[in-house]
């Protein structure tokens, strides 16, 4: 019995120390020379793996900063100015300051603002939906209200609102990934400068069409009147193909646009309610 | 003019063919067989059919419902369907008690766990089965003779299935001759007087659920008839070499659970191959294990491992087996 | 003999309840929306401005680009605005408003009905014609007509196959158009045959069309090299590749074109058109429409001018039911659906059909069951299944492994599916991907 139980302990003993040999040959003949800081970068980061930062996953984007010289142009949207400032610590390097940004759906076609004008019976993808179609709406470039960029978020930032029929952006969770972007067909997300408190004020529309066409589609779309581009001090809008744009980068939130445009296709949100000028529409106040 | 219109791409027609359809399709097709062990098992086959079903059905709505909390989809009829099956599957006698575990094993274990109708790679109704069959194998196997509405249901008189006989038989060193003395003839065989399963004896009335299911092109030719083709030729073989060792194959496409499994067990959509090839592959492999099985493996009966084992192989199939492209090889000149 | 294409192919209900009602020409409507982009290719570039007097069959908007097409008013009038209008693909696209005066009609087109056989015009001259015209297939892709009668270099031409098929349920005006101008058509082949120098030309109908295949089968006595092949009832058989499999056995290899096997395929309509081109100098301004429905009063199969809106055609046939849930424009299977009814008839309409309400609505998606109906139904050997899924997945470079490209969207595996699935949905999505990464990978 005792002998039985020698043998085993004895033949698994050999046998272990004989692949441990192996092993070690193996591990030393294959071995992989890597710049140990990459590991480093790579734990610093997110890990979400989101593709924000225009490269496949976080790996790839460690590889990529370590072989880098500068930070220029390279940026973790998720992880941010913290983030950043951890890989620069560990590359010994000057952090770039990067601004903070955030999605915003450049959309306010809710049943109620732009008319209904078919059912939309086909798989439930935008993709799909856009291939198809113009929309359900008369509006030809507006949210078509399937959802792609909901699918599309990794952080749990965005759901449907079954009564405006839009995408919803939770601030606090958007990290700025793009994903969404990507994911939309019509590019009516766009990704904006993040204000302190979150404020913000967009061109809630993507709408080319001249005015009356664009007003018939939808009640608060942009008629490319120009109204907003006079009244900027900052030379923050522009106008092109009958849409105004405002650049987040110049804005400086003194909200003239806002009380010049005559449809409301310019949102403000998460400012106190004026005193001067009644309340935005409730929905624009929740965003 | 001013009614808002459906948009979708084509195509704008759909046929009448539903899931639901062709799910009650094939519980049409199993009333024969039904209505045969009902006739030789009595009261219980009632019993056990009606257990399995409501259960089944039963494990699938609680399940959805506050498990999974989405809309329970038991009207699609799957479940249905694997209920009869699973009944089919055991013995007239068995307790109430063991049928509803069968049923929690083959809908909970083999069917939800993996996402519910579509993803389940093995067959619910097997699988439930065999978990009964290695865990109860006194019960699963005390199969009751066939005496009509008298048989009656926990106290039903019971004896081995002829295939037992056989295995048990060979294994004694007794002649296949002298066997089949001790078991009723292929005609009696053909209607189903025999013990066995309740819903695999009558092979008359399978064959008439088969050609139903066919005829309504609910299932294609190829997988029954590969099986049935497969088995007939190996223990044809095997029985051209040493009649007094193998039985002959008539006796075997007769007996135990083959016909069940090749028209009504194997040709589960879910859980078998999507195109004609890659069927009478699975067809023709279902039928080796089986008689591999059958004639040196420790259990007399194996449709149903055999059955298990060909699932497993499906999603290479599906992968590797691919139809005929149009224009693939065909060059002008 | 029937013939048909081996692999695949369903039976939808045929439901052709205008296969009885004799083509009726419709009045010329106060108004037309000429788009100027009605075929494949290059849109083509107006040629008029606002307030221009234009006559019918003067050219308005020429040929832009090797694959284009003339458009040419269908009616006299002064134009009204060029602008973009929605269309019957739903997208807004630049078309021609004309507001109508009168009817008059260029000189040089011979507008009496009576049958001109001979064939006078050499094979430069007629394909010089077709393109001045503004043909296109009139089958429902619009590829121009001009291109696909000149055979590239180093292909031949030996057999040209007139598609009388009309396998889409519901349509019927293929179907008139060979009852009622069968020597027109049969001629028109005539010369497709010449511009191809070709000795051949296969009519393939189908079995539900048995008086049009007796009709033409009488008249193909008068025609040299002529011939009607009757085919059996199945869908897709109006596919181009299936259409050339039944009628010659030859299988156009995947990627590949009918000519790679020899063959040139036109429609019915279009051999009528080109009729008309080549023997009355008349352009393509005028079509047959089918306006149908289960619940329409008075359906039936109008001669029509382009640009007339589809809600006068729905008028001519007794007004929109109200309980119309959706409304196509073409076939069932291969249909657009609209999202609005006052869109202009293009040279692609064949048909308009009005959907009960209680048949407009798709079933509730159930998850795939794998009974691989889709397989079996694929008149192509794809697996629709898996195409779709990997589309669905983004999973693009395996579909295109997986051939997603040889899909001609007929739309067997989504008829078919009981799970309901909108398997062509993704699949024409994951096509366009595909084709869309193929164009890139050559760019580069």
């Amino acid at each position: 019995m005792s002998s039985t139980v020698l043998f085993t302990i004895a033949m698994l003993g050999i046998l272990g120390f004989l692949a441990a040999v192996i092993l070690y040959f193996v591990a030393q003949k294959f071995r992989v020379v890597e710049d140990p800081r990459i590991d480093l970068v790579n734990e610093a980061l997110p890990g979400a793996n989101c593709g924000g930062c225009g490269y496949t996953g976080c790996r790839a984007f460690a590889e990529t900063l370590v072989k880098s010289t500068s930070f220029d142009g390279l940026n973790c949207p998720v992880g941010g100015a913290d983030t950043m400032g951890k890989v620069a610590l560990i590359l010994d390097r000057q952090p770039v300051a990067v601004e903070p940004r955030v999605a915003v759906l450049r959309c306010n076609g809710t049943p109620a603002n732009a008319a209904r004008t078919s059912y939309y019976d086909g798989a439930v993808s935008c993709r799909v939906a856009h291939s198809l179609y113009g929309g359900t709406t008369g509006c030809h470039y507006g949210c078509l209200g399937c959802g792609d960029c909901v699918d599309a978020c990794k952080f749990d930032a965005m759901y449907m609102d079954p009564v405006t029929e839009l995408p919803v952006i939770i601030d606090d969770k958007c990290v700025a990934c793009g994903a969404c972007v990507k994911a939309c067909p019509r590019n009516i997300i766009e990704l904006r400068k993040r204000n302190k408190k979150d404020r913000k004020i967009y061109v809630s529309c993507v709408n080319k069409d001249k005015g009356g066409p664009a007003r018939k589609a939808c009640k608060v779309a942009c008629i490319g009147c120009g109204k907003c581009v006079k009244v900027c001090p900052y030379e923050a809008i522009t106008m092109e193909n009958n849409l105004a744009f405002i650049d987040s980068y110049k804005c400086k939130l003194c909200r003239k646009c806002v009380a010049e445009c005559p449809t409301g296709a310019i949102l403000e949100i998460g400012f106190p309610v004026r005193e001067e000028r009644p309340a935005q529409p409730a929905e624009a106040a929740t965003n | 003019m001013n009614n808002i219109l459906n948009v979708s791409p084509s195509p704008h027609q759909q046929s009448i063919e539903t899931t639901r359809r062709l799910m009650f399709g094939v519980v049409i097709a199993l009333a024969p067989a039904l209505a045969a062990s009902v006739y030789f098992f009595g009261l219980g086959a009632i019993i056990v059919t009606l257990t399995s079903v409501l259960s089944c059905v039963a494990v699938e709505y609680l399940i959805q419902k506050f498990i999974l909390k989405k809309e329970p989809s038991i009207s699609d009829g799957s479940a249905v369907v694997t209920g009869l099956l699973l009944a089919f599957n055991v013995p007239s006698n068995l307790p109430v008690y063991i049928i509803v575990i069968g049923a929690v094993i083959s809908i909970g274990v083999a069917k939800m766990t993996f996402g519910g109708l579509g993803s389940n790679p093995f067959n619910p109704a097997l699988v439930g089965r065999v978990f009964l069959l290695v865990s109860f194998p006194v019960k699963m196997t005390s199969w009751p003779v066939p005496t009509g509405f008298k048989t009656g249901y926990l106290d039903a008189v019971t004896g081995a299935t002829p295939l037992g006989i056989m295995s048990e038989g060979i294994k004694n060193g007794e002649t296949v001759s002298a066997l089949m003395e001790k078991i009723p003839s292929h005609m009696q065989l053909f209607y189903g007087y025999m013990g066995g399963s309740m819903g695999e004896i009558a092979a008359a009335a399978l064959i008439i659920g088969g050609i139903y299911l066919i005829w309504k092109k609910i299932i294609t030719w190829h997988i029954p008839v590969s099986i049935l083709v497969t088995v007939a030729l190996f223990t044809g073989i095997l029985w051209l070499a040493d009649p007094t060792k193998f039985a002959d194959p008539l006796f075997h496409l007769l007996t135990g659970g083959i016909m069940l499994g090749a028209i009504f067990m194997a040709t589960d959509y879910v859980t078998s191959p999507m195109t004609h090839k890659g069927m009478i592959i699975y067809g023709v492999g279902i039928g080796v294990i089986t008689v591999l099985i059958r004639t040196w493996g420790a259990y007399p009966e194996g449709v149903s491992f055999a059955i298990l084992i060909m699932n497993a192989f499906v999603p290479l199939l599906n992968m590797y087996i691919k139809p005929k492209r149009f224009g693939k090889e065909v060059k002008h000149g | 003999m029937f013939k048909t294409f081996p692999k695949g192919g369903i039976h939808p209900p045929e439901n052709k309840l205008t296969a009885d009602k004799p083509i009726v020409v419709l009045p010329v409507p106060p108004q037309v929306t000429v788009p100027v982009s009605q075929h494949i290719g290059a849109p083509a570039v107006p040629v008029v401005e606002k307030g221009t007097e234009v006559k019918a069959g003067q050219i308005i908007a020429e040929a832009k680009g090797f694959v284009s097409a003339n458009i040419h008013s269908p009616v006299s009038g002064k134009v009204n605005k060029i602008d973009t209008f929605v269309d019957t693909t739903g997208y807004k696209q630049t078309a021609v408003l004309i507001d109508v005066q009168g009817d008059e009609w260029v000189e040089t087109v011979d507008r009496s009905t009576t049958l001109v056989k001979e064939i006078t015009m050499t094979r430069e001259q007629i394909i010089e014609r077709c393109k001045e015209c503004g043909l296109v297939g009139l089958g429902g892709a619009t590829f121009p007509t001009h291109i696909k009668m000149t055979v590239p270099s180093g292909k031949k031409c030996d057999l040209v196959i007139i598609n009388g098929v009309e396998c889409e349920p519901y349509l019927t005006s293929d179907h008139r158009l060979m009852l009622e101008r069968g020597a027109e058509v049969l001629t028109g082949a005539a010369i497709i045959m010449k511009a191809l120098g070709v000795e051949r030309v296969i009519v393939g109908i189908e079995a539900n069309k048995p008086d049009a295949i007796k009709h033409l089968t009488d008249l193909a006595a008068g025609f040299q090299g002529i011939t009607i092949q009757p085919l059996k009832v199945k869908y897709p058989q109006g596919g181009e590749k299936q259409l050339i499999k039944a009628c010659t056995g030859r299988e156009v290899p995947s990627g590949g074109l009918p000519l790679d096997v020899g063959v040139v395929v036109q429609n019915v309509g279009t051999a009528y058109a080109v009729y008309e081109a080549v023997q009355k100098n008349k352009p393509l301004v005028e079509r047959v429409v089918t306006v149908t429905g289960k619940k329409v009063k008075e359906p039936g199969n109008f001669q029509v001018r382009i640009g007339t809106p589809v809600t006068s055609l729905i008028e001519a046939a007794g007004g929109m039911p109200d309980d119309t849930g959706k409304v196509v424009n073409g076939g069932p299977m291969m249909g657009k659906a609209l999202a609005m009814t006052d869109v202009p008839v293009t040279k692609g309409t064949s048909g308009i059909i009005l959907f009960p309400s209680e048949e407009s609505r798709r079933a509730v998606v159930q998850p795939c069951i794998r009974c691989g109906k889709c397989s079996s139904a694929c008149a192509m050997g794809l697996e629709p299944w898996l195409i779709s899924v990997l589309s669905e997945k983004a999973m693009f470079e395996k579909a295109e492994e997986e051939k997603i490209t040889d899909c001609m969207e007929c739309g067997a595996c989504a008829y078919t599916c009981p799970a309901k699935r909108p398997l062509l949905d993704y699949i024409r999505l994951g096509k366009s991907t595909v084709i869309r990464m193929a164009r890139e990978r050559i760019t580069k």
